[in-house]
């Protein structure tokens, strides 16, 4: 057999194959992979501290690592976790691959910036690794005062120095978002006909914008204290702690909505796709997006429900906090509705984008039992706020993530993986996720205080269950990575648009040219706009 | 009985105390509340999931009113969060206080360990003993970072922060050993920071009181701190120096410098030593040093019992 040789024609992979030509491009394609691969790192990193750490809490007694190591391990997973992958994954992946092409433009506004935002977020990176090394944290993602401030003794003026940098990656990135959406959408397209992933990147960076300069000064502040004893936190000077934890969860709560909203856009791609039918309710569903992102400004109070705030101010953080939950209660309605009268199949993206939906309903309804100001004060700081939150983060984000790159794959790569392991892969993951979090509500009802390294014997069964669950997730997340490295080689070509999605991206070829449209488009009517066949079955 | 753990399996949590009953009832509706919504979100979206799948010959003609819907399940979200809300910020509300006549024991957090000490000056760590079917006030404070004071049988749970008295109270309903936790991340061995509460009768407890000998009441102990750190030199009978007569004053307004007026409670007495010049009595001068940094934790709560111990001269209102 004679084997012809394939010539792609040239795309923006092609163009240029050395590493220069990767660090210096300001293609935002491109930029898209050099925060791919670096958040998988941190992903992995992240993902290993959890590994130990379940392994430790498998049996009750600290006997596979020192109480030391463990603080440093949770540490290390938070920060990890939080600011080096939830954060910039879908925005500074699939939103950097996306929205130009989503919205028909050649680039994002400033391309070079979004260069710099990567490098931003590189030399954060090290700092934070430099941090690991040098003997890491001690003091839980949240760096509490006067802990972290006066106690703690790991490498925090580091580790804050790492996120403060990471923290101006992400303001550029959502900068960026922001002025794309505003100037560069293709003719035809306005606001109501923009697809919601593209809104929700735009409600993410509002959030980032507005609320990660809260977070960069606060840990400034926690730096100059070390050093320079400044004492705006040392009850002895005349500070106070608390004030901290309030600077701190004006960013972080609003951060947990940079953390969800991405996720959410995702998931409307997907449904639509693969229910083959308009979103139910788009405007409702955009001005959710917003609503979500404007509310949650408003709702930090509700962390600190016994840290000693007046009882008054719990109350409206309360309400505000149940308040903020609706919009994000009739998106999950809305998503269920396009389901009513689709035409319904079932490849890896859809499996990713379900259990999104009923994961993040979990997380979502555990997440008002824990706005409950008298309820909340027996489960907080308990595993049951562990597992909400892995609930909303894990089983709704990440998810949203791994659906949302098996879904732009083809586009990305213009290969196909095997839509059978993947399908293997989204199963497992969704089994081993529930096994490690779901018993973690229950011992978090029991009173099993987060962040122990040791704990009394009777929470070992549920604890042992919790491990068992995570090594199976485990498995989950190392499968995509072993089949969605072979596709890149072996892969059948995707062609332009395998899944007969609608959106613009898929209107170019797979991989896209470097500037993405030879023309471009005219947007005429919503997004979309699938055609269900009326009275038969789909012969899609 | 105490001695023996009353929480060694884990099918129920007890419920120890009289908010516990309270607690559980809002969170098990709220779990059949969630519970009630998953069946029926899970139901829909598997239910159009299969019927809908592709392949299948439905009749796939929607004329759903969209906005009536989405009106509809808003409108019923809202209100049944609403109610939620309502229903639980009653219960934060009436919790947030403890009652007048409550019986205060002291506790202090510091990096690993929960101290207590009873009004009659006797002394555990890691343990502390409550009487049955009494309010209980515990007043902490911490030496070093903030710790939070979480006993899950009761349901309630408190954060300790430097700087201020916090009070954590309940009323034990329950004899028995339950598990006392810092639920607050402090550092090293914060997972071991843990000890236990026993719920005894009262007799028992009583009994237990007079077991310590050699103790000597908070009270007494702070009276002689109160010469020791010269307080006495002003605020005793006789002093030369205008300071304001402590006697009495536990409970009651004074009025301060600049026009506010303050009710002196435990923070209040705390302040006044630690930091004298931000709340000044109206009438006196601003000469009272401040004790910051020279008196620790353990002797702040001896010298507030002390003040607080103390009755109103005679001929006072
Ligand atoms: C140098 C004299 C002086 C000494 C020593 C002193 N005080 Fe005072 N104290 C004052 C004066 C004067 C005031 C009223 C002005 C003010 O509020 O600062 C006062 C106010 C107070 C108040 C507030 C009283 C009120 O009516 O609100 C308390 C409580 C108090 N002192 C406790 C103490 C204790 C406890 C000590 C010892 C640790 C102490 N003081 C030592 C002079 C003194
Ligand atoms: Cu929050
Ligand atoms: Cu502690």
């Amino acid at each position: 057999m004679t084997t012809v040789p394939i010539t792609l024609p040239k795309n923006y992979l092609n163009q240029d194959y050395t590493l220069w030509s990767w660090l210096t491009t300001i293609d935002h394609k491109r930029i898209a992979w050099l925060y791919l691969v670096s958040i998988t790192f941190f992903f992995f990193l992240g993902g290993a501290a959890a590994t130990v750490m379940r392994l430790e809490l498998a049996t009750a007694p600290g006997d596979v690592v020192e109480s030391e190591t463990y603080n440093r391990l949770f540490s290390l997973h938070g920060i990890a976790m939080v600011w080096f992958f939830l954060v910039p994954s879908i925005p500074a992946t699939l939103g950097n691959f996306l929205l130009p092409l989503m919205i028909g433009a050649r680039d994002m506004a400033f391309p070079r910036l979004n260069l710099l935002s990567w490098y931003l977020y590189a030399i954060a990176g090290v700092f934070a690794l430099t941090m690991v090394i040098a003997g890491g944290v001690d003091t839980g993602w949240t760096f509490y005062t006067p802990y972290s401030s006066l106690f703690a003794n790991g490498q925090v003026v580091l580790a804050v120095v790492g996120i403060i940098v990471a923290g101006f990656s992400s303001i550029l990135t959502g900068l960026n978002f922001i002025v794309t959406v505003h100037k560069m959408r293709a003719p035809g397209l306005t606001w109501m006909r923009l697809p919601l992933f593209v809104w929700a990147q735009y409600a993410t960076a509002i959030i980032m914008v507005l609320a990660t300069p809260v977070l960069a000064i606060t840990l400034l502040m926690i730096a100059l204290e070390r050093i320079l004893g400044i004492g705006i936190f040392d009850p002895k000077m005349g500070g106070d702690p608390v004030l901290f934890q309030h600077l701190f969860w004006f960013y972080s709560h609003p951060a947990v909505y940079i953390m969800i909203l991405p996720g959410m856009g995702v998931v409307s791609e997907i449904i639509t796709c693969f229910a083959r039918k308009h979103i139910f309710g788009y405007d409702g569903m955009a001005f959710a997006l917003l609503a979500i992102a404007l509310i949650g400004f408003l709702v930090w109070g509700h962390h600190m429900f016994v840290a000693g705030q007046s009882v008054y101010a719990s109350v409206v953080f309360s309400l505000l906090s149940f308040i903020v939950a609706v919009p994000s209660g009739i998106k999950v309605f809305n998503w269920a509705a396009t389901l009513y009268k689709g035409s319904v199949s079932f490849e890896t993206p859809m499996l990713y984008a379900l259990g999104f939906v009923g994961l993040f309903t979990i997380g979502g309804l555990t997440g008002v039992t824990v706005a409950s100001t008298a309820v909340d004060v027996h489960v907080h700081d308990t595993y049951f706020v562990i597992a909400h939150f892995h609930y909303i983060m894990v089983g709704g984000m990440v998810m949203a993530y791994f659906g949302g790159l098996h879904f732009w794959w083809p586009k990305m790569t213009g290969r196909m993986y095997p839509d059978v392991w993947g399908r293997i892969a989204a199963i497992t993951i969704f089994i081993g996720f529930n096994l490690t979090f779901f018993p973690q509500f229950i011992l978090g009802y029991l009173g099993m205080p987060r962040r122990y390294h040791t704990y009394p014997d009777e929470f070992e069964l549920l604890n042992a269950l919790s491990s068992a669950g995570a090594s199976i997730l485990a498995a989950g997340y190392l499968l995509p990575l072993a089949y969605l490295l072979y596709s890149l080689r072996w892969g059948p070509m995707a062609g332009p648009n395998p899944w007969d999605a609608r959106g613009l991206e898929w209107t170019t070829p797979s991989p896209p040219p470097e500037h993405n449209f030879d023309r471009i488009p005219i947007v005429t009517q919503k997004p979309y706009a699938y055609d269900v066949p009326k009275r038969d079955s789909d012969p899609a | 009985m105490p001695g023996t753990d009353t929480q060694e399996s884990i099918a129920l949590l007890p419920r120890a105390s009289t908010l516990a009953e309270r607690v559980d009832a809002q969170f098990f509706t709220l779990l059949w509340v969630d519970a009630l919504m998953v069946v029926v979100l899970f139901g829909l979206i598997i239910g159009f999931a299969v019927y809908y799948r592709r392949g299948t010959l439905r009749n796939r003609v929607s004329n759903a009113p969209q906005t009536r819907v989405e009106i509809t399940w808003s409108t019923a979200l809202l209100l049944i969060f609403l109610s939620i809300f309502a229903w639980s910020a009653h219960l934060y509300v009436e919790a947030s206080s403890p009652p007048k006549n409550a019986l205060e024991i002291h506790g202090i957090g510091k990096q690993w360990m929960w101290k207590f000490e009873h009004r009659g000056g006797q002394r555990e760590i890691n343990e502390l003993h409550v009487p049955l079917g009494v309010p209980v006030k515990v007043i902490l404070a911490t030496q070093d970072v903030i710790h939070s004071f979480f006993v899950p049988a009761f349901r309630m749970k408190q954060d300790v922060v430097p700087g201020r008295l916090r009070v954590a109270w309940f009323t034990p309903s329950r004899v028995g050993r339950y598990h006392l936790f810092c639920a607050e991340y402090c550092g090293l061995d914060h997972s071991r920071m843990r000890g236990h509460v026993v719920v005894m009768e009262r007799n028992d407890y009583e009994a237990w009181l007079a077991g310590f000998t050699g103790t000597e009441s908070l009270a007494a102990q702070g009276e002689k701190l109160f010469s020791q750190y010269g307080c006495i030199g002003c605020h005793g009978p006789g002093s030369k120096v205008l300071a304001p007569g402590l006697g009495g004053i536990f409970g009651k307004s004074v009025p301060l410098a600049g026009g506010s007026i303050a009710v002196v409670d435990e923070n209040y007495l705390r302040d006044s030593i630690l930091a004298p010049e931000q709340q000044v009595v109206a009438g006196y001068q601003p000469i009272m040093p401040s004790f910051a940094g020279r008196i620790d934790e353990a002797d702040l709560m001896r010298l507030i019992a002390y003040i607080k111990s103390l009755s109103a001269p005679q001929g006072a209102p």
